[in-house]
């Protein structure tokens, strides 16, 4: 015990860091900021580390080589001993990290934290979201399987969208003039090297301006920030009605990311790792690619934009974005910090929470590609075939043969591209069915050269008989007052 | 000492000095960037221009459209699989070809052909073009990228330059000798 002592002292005569080391632990917080809604930054920070462990664990094996990367992921997941616990822990890490620095970045805004004084303390947080999604991507093309190969073409062809510089971006981006061993190697660098830490250095830098500005005291309705009286405000409140942080804040902190690292790991050991889906072999190309969780949403816009402004959209959007969250704090940097007194932000939350949320369920789906095996794989149901006359039945086989039911849902089944033709006899007429066929049109492919007159005829004869019963057929109003005036 | 002026000796020296290491990252820059910008300039790159054979006429029955791999002329080693590059070939009649990347003219996905259909479907966000290559619906805002062909001895010969992607007006795979637009 005396030799530990005299160690201690050994080493502090020449760190000399115990007093500041004191300094920070017990510097005094507001009372109220010791509050379970104040955990998730250094929830945040807690899965950071677990993903600098996993992360260095995971390196000592893969290989990051384009022939090699999927093999190694293979021999992780089934040849080394809990090789796949490791890779899930590190998979689950990252949509955890994401997660908690969402949640942490929305309990920031909405209790007005990113004002006076703290505008860099935000800045700074803009900064890391951006370097967690760059972590969130390029560990995706790590994975190297296909959805990472064909996630990277979707890269490449975003930014090739820029003007002027696109064609070049796109090289520097993949290494080359193509998706190989280059890309593979300098999203390996940017993964395990530059963004790891530029990370570490900005946390810190986010510590630091934590530690020297004090933690945001709970927002009051009604106590207003102003640049010339808050600080001298806020030092009032640490004096009066402080505790210091250790022992008095720290325990939330640390129950909760203890909690949140154990619904982790339980999630890594019931769900287990994520893929690899495929070998990124661009010859296999019966594969439907779709990101990782995080950038479903994107994958939604992407589809459901309307193409005249997707470029505008995708290049713009983002520095609107970005530009907006920049300039919050130097916008509203006073004022009121309660989301009680402040219906546009809590709007705002919602509007997004929505959007995001709406997009991600739809890209879980995702109703805008063809089903391209529906053709052969979802038989047209049975109701629609009994009773019907050879000419509606071959109908129904050229519909199945012309890859109709890949974006037409009959029963339920099939894509969703199109609309569902259930009811399809009661909407469009005989003659409007043959133009939709033959023309195309509102998004759907002509067919006129892909089907002889008699496949067409027999195709809309089927078409005819699908209307619920006891619903009439559509009928063509201005024959049917012609036949009326003839008679 | 205090030069009249309120120079110090030791302050010019610490300004030189700044300005000698200024001077040596500025030299040390170029070459730094040049080499991370080696992809971009890719004068060292061989085989950006090369033709490519995709096989022998015979494998491309009249009318239909098939599927063609080669392996790409600029790959390493260490490209693995991924240097393994499929594409469409419709052979229109005779010696007139049309030869489709791959990727979708969207955001790059792989297009499947549907004989029966007669269509190029793509998987992720629902492109579909003609036989001809032409778009027939969904997002991309304009059709299949051609590569440019050649018949030389009964073989079909492609040049596939670098993977095409939409944005750039010379994104139809990029002639990098003359920037004429391919040939189909």
């Amino acid at each position: 015990m005396r030799l530990i002592k005299e160690l201690g002292a050994w080493f502090e005569a020449r760190v000399q860091l115990a007093t500041p080391i004191r300094q920070t632990m017990q510097h005094q917080v507001p009372r109220q900021a010791a509050s379970w809604a104040y955990v998730f930054g250094s929830a945040a920070l807690i899965v950071f580390m677990l993903q600098l462990v996993t992360g260095i664990l995971l390196a000592l094996l893969y290989v990051p080589s384009a022939g090699e990367a999927w093999n190694s992921l293979q021999i992780l997941n089934h040849q080394v001993a809990l090789g796949w616990f490791i890779r899930a822990l590190h998979g689950w890490g990252s949509n955890f990290m994401v997660a908690i620095v969402l949640i942490h970045m929305v309990q920031v805004f909405l209790f007005g934290a990113y004002k006076f004084p703290r505008e860099l303390t935000w800045v700074v947080g803009i900064l890391l979201l951006l370097l967690t999604l760059g972590m969130a991507f390029t560990g995706q093309v790590l994975r190297f399987d296909q959805d990472a190969y064909w996630g990277l073409g979707i890269g490449a062809s975003i930014s090739s969208r820029i003007p002027v510089l696109g064609s070049r971006l796109v090289n520097l981006l993949l290494g080359g003039p193509i998706i190989g061993g280059a890309t593979l190697s300098r999203f390996f660098a940017l993964h395990v090297f530059v963004i790891p830490g530029s990370l570490i250095a900005f946390v810190g830098l986010h510590l630091l301006l934590v530690l020297k500005l004090g933690i945001n005291e709970w927002p009051m309705p009604g106590r207003v920030v102003r640049r010339a009286t808050y600080l001298k405000e806020y030092h009032e409140l640490t004096r009066k009605d402080g505790v210091p942080f250790v022992p008095g804040a720290i325990a939330k902190d640390m129950f909760f990311s203890g909690f949140i690292l154990l619904v982790l790991a339980a999630c890594a050991f019931h769900f287990g790792p994520f893929g690899p889906s495929g070998q990124p072999d661009p010859t296999i190309i019966q594969t439907a690619p779709r990101p990782d969780y995080f950038f479903l949403w994107l994958y939604a816009v992407l589809s459901l934009l309307p193409p005249s402004m997707e470029t505008p959209v995708l290049l713009i959007g983002p520095v609107i974005m970005l530009g907006l969250l920049l300039a919050l704090p130097f916008i509203s940097g006073e004022g009121e910090k309660s989301w009680r007194r402040r219906p546009i932000a809590v709007l705002t939350i919602l509007l997004v929470a929505v959007s995001l949320g709406t997009f991600t369920h739809l890209a879980g789906n995702a109703p805008w590609s063809p089903v391209m095996d529906a053709g052969s794989a979802e038989p047209i149901p049975e109701t629609y075939l009994k009773s019907r006359s050879a000419l509606e039945r071959q109908g129904a086989l050229v519909f199945q043969a012309k890859q109709c039911h890949n974006c037409h849902a009959l029963g339920g089944a099939g894509g969703e591209r199109g609309p569902e033709l259930d009811r399809v006899a009661v909407q469009l007429t005989q003659d409007q069915l043959i133009r939709q066929v033959i023309q195309g049109g509102g998004n759907m492919p002509a067919y006129g050269k892909n089907l002889s007159p008699a496949e067409t005829t027999a195709l809309v004869a089927f078409l005819e008989t699908l209307r619920p019963s006891g619903l009439e057929p559509a009928r063509d109003a201005s024959r049917a007052s012609e036949a009326g005036a003839l008679r | 000492m205090i030069v009249p002026g309120g120079f110090s000796r030791r302050g010019v020296l610490v300004k030189l000095g700044i300005l000698f290491n200024a001077a040596v990252g500025t030299i040390l820059a170029v070459p730094i960037v040049r080499y991370i910008l080696s992809p971009v300039i890719r004068e060292r790159k061989p085989g950006y221009k090369s033709w490519l054979s995709l096989g022998l006429l015979g494998q491309f029955p009249e009318g239909q459209t098939r599927l063609a791999t080669y392996r790409s002329p600029t790959a390493n080693p260490s490209d693995g699989e991924t240097a393994n590059i499929p594409c469409w070939v419709r052979r229109v009649d005779g010696e007139k070809f049309q030869v489709f990347a791959i990727n979708c003219a969207h955001l790059g996905c792989p297009v499947r052909w549907f004989p029966q259909s007669g269509l190029f479907m793509c998987p992720c966000h629902g492109g579909a073009y003609y036989s001809d290559g032409s778009r027939a619906s969904g997002p991309p805002e304009r059709g299949l990228f051609e590569y440019r062909y050649k018949v030389e001895q009964g073989s079909l010969l492609i040049q596939p330059g670098e993977m095409p992607t939409p944005g750039v007006p010379t994104a139809r795979l990029i002639n990098i000798s003359t920037g004429r637009p391919p040939c189909g």
